[in-house]
């Protein structure tokens, strides 16, 4: 209830500071109204080269393609170095120099290699997700009861099996956590990446609004963000639901 | 215990000696590919410096101005614009998360307007904060405030939620005031989840700072980078990377030094 009442008169305060009373220079707060048209605007006639569909859809691919490649390759990477104490020796020296340079400070030797098209942006998203993908799986192992890992070879469980039935379902809650944390990161860095430089997406949306002096615009880009990095966090809340359903029952 | 320090759920123990071999094969290996294809001439120099190049580059952007700075200079504007922000951040959100956790009615103010701004990636501030407050100082610490800020709330708010209420009525009990409660009871209670809240804070917080200089300004590591891109100077951009890591990875050993020694200080977190 108190929740319903402060985002009310949060709108309301927005709307006599800038509408009402006029205390705020429109150029540095847009008053709704102007937001409204700048929605309007996009939607229909479209800003920035493209509809507000289109920019969005384009984003969304981008970050779907480099949060799934990320996966598809860090995470097997990170229950091997996790399984194998090998393994982690070998590979870990190459986290240990890459790990604290944020995948934002790839964007411009992204920009260098792959120009502004979409193979940059997908390559840093990859980078975003890549770290804590491998990280957690790799902690999600190390986290695994070694005293359920030893029962199952106990009973006569093959190296397969005991990776198919105990490391890598006792991993997942921890390897989730990190997905969701790189997907938020992902969006960070897509619309980063997409101000640097751009053809199209939520980012060249903004870019260009703040280059027009265009407040109106400059908030519908943001809460376009918003929406698809909530929208996207949504979706992956709901698949780790369907993925880790047996936790329920323990 | 050390034997099982090596001991991986495969079941192999590790020695030690081979433990040492396999992270110096590690190391080489990653130097070593990158020599390599760098030496070998498989990608233009002017996309992928070998590493003696990028060390020859460093060495030089400490002497030589480049985008109108010698490299420390570059270095200094980003770490005391990453401290303005960050100082910023924590002064105004563990404050208010502290708060928030001792008064629901905060609570219930606050949290809904803070979920609804949640999901904004910092960046996506960039243009509002360039017209806010310009893209000088203004502009940039507000990035790297919206990209710390949520950790600290969220850290304090949890660490004032996890204080035992018992704790706080034992002290008034005993005739405490609320500003010795305040400061006795709950501030160290608190205090374990807001230190690694702040760790957390400082990582996005520097994260953010390197974003809004790749956009917004005329000087530090960032700029330095979208300059060195600007003349395909690979190099450049490289010598950048590596100082954005070093200051980065300073940062957080400084954090876990500070955890460390709260944990000793006041027993276990």
């Amino acid at each position: 209830m108190v929740g319903v009442a402060t985002v009310a008169s949060a709108l309301a305060l927005w709307w006599l500071a800038t509408s009402g009373l006029r205390l705020l220079n429109p150029l540095r707060l847009p008053a709704p109204h102007e937001v409204w048209t700048a929605l309007r605007q996009i939607m229909g006639s479209g800003y920035a080269g493209a509809t507000l569909w289109e920019h969005a859809l384009h984003s969304l691919g981008l970050v779907a393609r480099g949060f799934l490649v990320a996966v598809v390759t860090g995470v097997p990477l990170g229950l091997l170095m996790g399984w194998s104490r090998r393994a982690e020796a070998l590979i870990n020296p190459i986290f240990l120099l890459l790990r604290p340079i944020p995948a934002l400070a790839w964007i411009p030797l992204a920009i260098v290699w792959f120009g502004l098209g979409d193979t940059g942006k997908v390559f840093v998203i990859w980078l975003t997700a890549f770290v804590p993908s491998v990280i957690n799986s790799f902690t999600g192992v190390r986290n695994v009861d070694t005293v359920l890992i030893a029962a199952a070879r106990t009973q006569g469980a093959s190296t397969a099996q005991v990776l198919r039935h105990v490391v890598i379902p006792g991993s997942m809650p921890m390897i989730f956590t990190g997905l969701r944390l790189s997907l938020q990161a992902s969006w960070t860095t897509l619309v980063a990446a997409e101000l640097v430089g751009a053809f199209f997406g939520l980012g060249r949306v903004l870019n260009i609004a703040g280059q027009d002096i265009f407040p109106g615009m400059i908030l519908v880009g943001m809460a376009a963000v918003a929406i698809c990095g909530a929208g996207s966090t949504w979706l992956l809340g709901r698949l780790e639901r369907r993925v880790l359903n047996w936790r329920a029952a323990v | 215990m050390a034997n099982r320090n090596f001991l991986g759920p495969s079941g192999v123990v590790l020695g030690k000696g081979e433990f040492w071999a396999l992270t110096l094969a590690g190391f080489s290996l990653f130097f070593g590919t990158w020599a390599l294809v760098a030496w070998a001439g498989w990608l233009p120099a002017n996309l992928l410096p070998s590493p003696l190049a990028v060390w020859d580059t460093l060495v030089r952007l400490w002497q030589q101005p480049f985008a109108g700075h010698v490299y420390a200079d570059h270095l200094l504007a980003s770490i005391q614009r990453f401290l303005m922000g960050w100082a910023l951040a924590v002064g105004i959100g563990i404050p208010l998360g502290l708060l928030m956790g001792w008064y629901r009615i905060l609570d219930e103010i606050v949290t809904p307007l803070f979920d609804s701004i949640r999901f904004v990636a910092p960046l996506a501030w960039v243009p509002l904060a360039a017209l806010w407050f310009g893209t000088g100082i203004g502009g940039p610490l507000l990035i790297i405030f919206v990209g710390s800020f949520a950790p600290c709330v969220i850290s304090a708010y949890r660490g004032a939620r996890l204080v035992e209420p018992r704790l706080v009525e034992a002290a008034q009990t005993m005739g405490a005031s609320g500003r010795q409660v305040m400061q006795h009871v709950l501030v160290p209670g608190a205090m374990p989840s807001i230190i690694s809240g702040l760790r957390v804070s400082a990582g996005l917080g520097w994260q953010s700072l390197v974003g809004s200089e790749l956009i917004v300004v005329g000087a530090g590591l960032g700029y330095l980078m979208v300059q060195g891109q600007g003349n395909l100077a690979t190099n450049i951009v490289i010598a950048g990377m590596i100082g954005i890591g070093i200051v980065g990875f300073a940062i957080d050993v400084v954090l876990r030094g500070i955890e460390a020694w709260f944990k000793r200080r006041w027993g276990q977190a």
